[in-house]
């Protein structure tokens, strides 16, 4: 449990220390989790002891949003001013983001898959020609 | 034994907010479960939603709880840092299908960033609102991070984040009905791309497969984001 926390910890700091020297505006520990999903695909693997912390926070990451997402009492003004407009936004985004990604994704799906066909037609060919 | 000074005693107690979180966390995940997962009673908003009538009945500021609370605040760190665990293992699955991924997932990840950008200023939202929006799409701790770190308010992205999963979630199925996209991968994709965690939930009651890749496409657009929304920002007009 413990080594596989402080494995964690200890690539957020690695992470906030680059992020702050370097000047990067990518936020410390996401920096930190590049950096350890890039250390897990270098020795090809997680250790057990790290797979078994990070899956055990995972399961929580909820409960940790709760102390900042409670900060939202405090954006009365905000919301006030704001909160109206925002639902549009939010919406309009969502179904943009997602259709625009389903469409792509189709897209590039179906010309891959003509691509495989063709390089399996080719390949067919030759092999006809070859007899 | 004076009531009121007992009770004092009791919310001068940081403990005591850390311990009202873990509660109100708990009724709320027992709420979910007993509806039977509902997504619009999804158990971060309902605890919070808890936690601030609590906090405005008994008048306590702010500041007050969230020292308390502040424990659970710094676990959000090396949980995001953790994050690379099922990224690692979703990687495995792009091989196959790098080049049609790559770009449905950049013209995705851009897209939910920049329509967030220009309908809130469309709709008139000021500028740090709208910088809370633009990473609205990715998981909560790297979409807070990154308001947190580009001038956006972290606990209204928190919020807006987790209302766009459950729109999301909601919305999927008949979207992609309407647009005729019937592909497990095409689904998850656009789930992951465009309502994350929750969103990957929804996707592993649909299939396996619309699951996974929409976990996949979660960890990929809360990497791509975090690269491209400070590049964006840079040159965005305001």
């Amino acid at each position: 449990m413990l080594y596989g926390f402080c494995v964690l910890v200890l690539f957020q700091l690695i992470g906030e220390v680059a992020s702050n020297l370097l000047h990067l505006p990518l936020p410390g520990p996401v920096l930190g989790m590049l950096l350890l999903a890039a250390w897990c695909v270098w020795h090809r693997g997680v250790d057990p002891r790290l797979a078994q912390v990070a899956q055990g926070l995972l399961g929580y990451m909820g409960l940790l949003f709760v102390p900042a997402g409670v900060g939202l009492m405090l954006l009365g003004p905000v919301l006030r001013d704001q909160g109206l407009a925002m639902l549009p936004v939010l919406v309009l985004s969502l179904v943009i983001t997602m259709a625009v990604t389903a469409l792509t994704m189709k897209a590039m799906l179906n010309r891959h898959r003509r691509k495989l066909r063709n390089r399996v037609l080719v390949r067919r060919k030759g092999k006809a020609d070859e007899h | 034994m004076n009531i009121d000074a007992a009770f004092a005693s009791l919310k001068a107690a940081p403990l005591l907010w850390l311990l009202v979180t873990g509660l109100a966390y708990l009724l709320a995940e027992k709420l979910f479960r007993k509806s039977g997962h509902n997504p619009l009673l999804h158990p971060v908003l309902v605890a919070i939603a808890l936690i601030i009538v609590v906090l405005s009945v008994a008048r306590i500021p702010y500041p007050d709880y969230f020292s308390g609370a502040r424990l659970l605040h710094l676990l959000l760190g090396p949980a995001t840092v953790a994050l690379a665990v099922p990224l690692y293992d979703n990687l495995q699955r792009v091989r196959s299908l790098l080049v049609p991924l790559s770009v449905s997932l950049f013209v995705g990840g851009v897209t939910g960033i920049v329509s967030a950008l220009l309908l809130g200023k469309l709709f008139g939202l000021s500028w740090p609102v709208q910088v809370s929006f633009a990473p609205k799409s990715v998981t909560t701790p790297i979409a807070m991070a990154l308001a947190d770190k580009l001038g956006g308010l972290a606990p209204l992205t928190a919020n807006l984040v987790i209302i766009t999963g459950i729109l999301g979630a909601i919305i999927v199925v008949p979207l992609m009905r309407w647009l005729k996209v019937t592909g497990e991968i095409e689904q998850g994709l656009a789930l992951g791309v465009a309502a994350h965690g929750v969103g990957t939930a929804r996707g592993f009651q649909l299939s396996t497969t619309t699951g996974a890749f929409s976990g996949l496409a979660m960890g990929l657009n809360g990497v791509l984001t975090s690269v491209v929304l400070p590049v964006i920002l840079a040159f965005w007009p305001h």
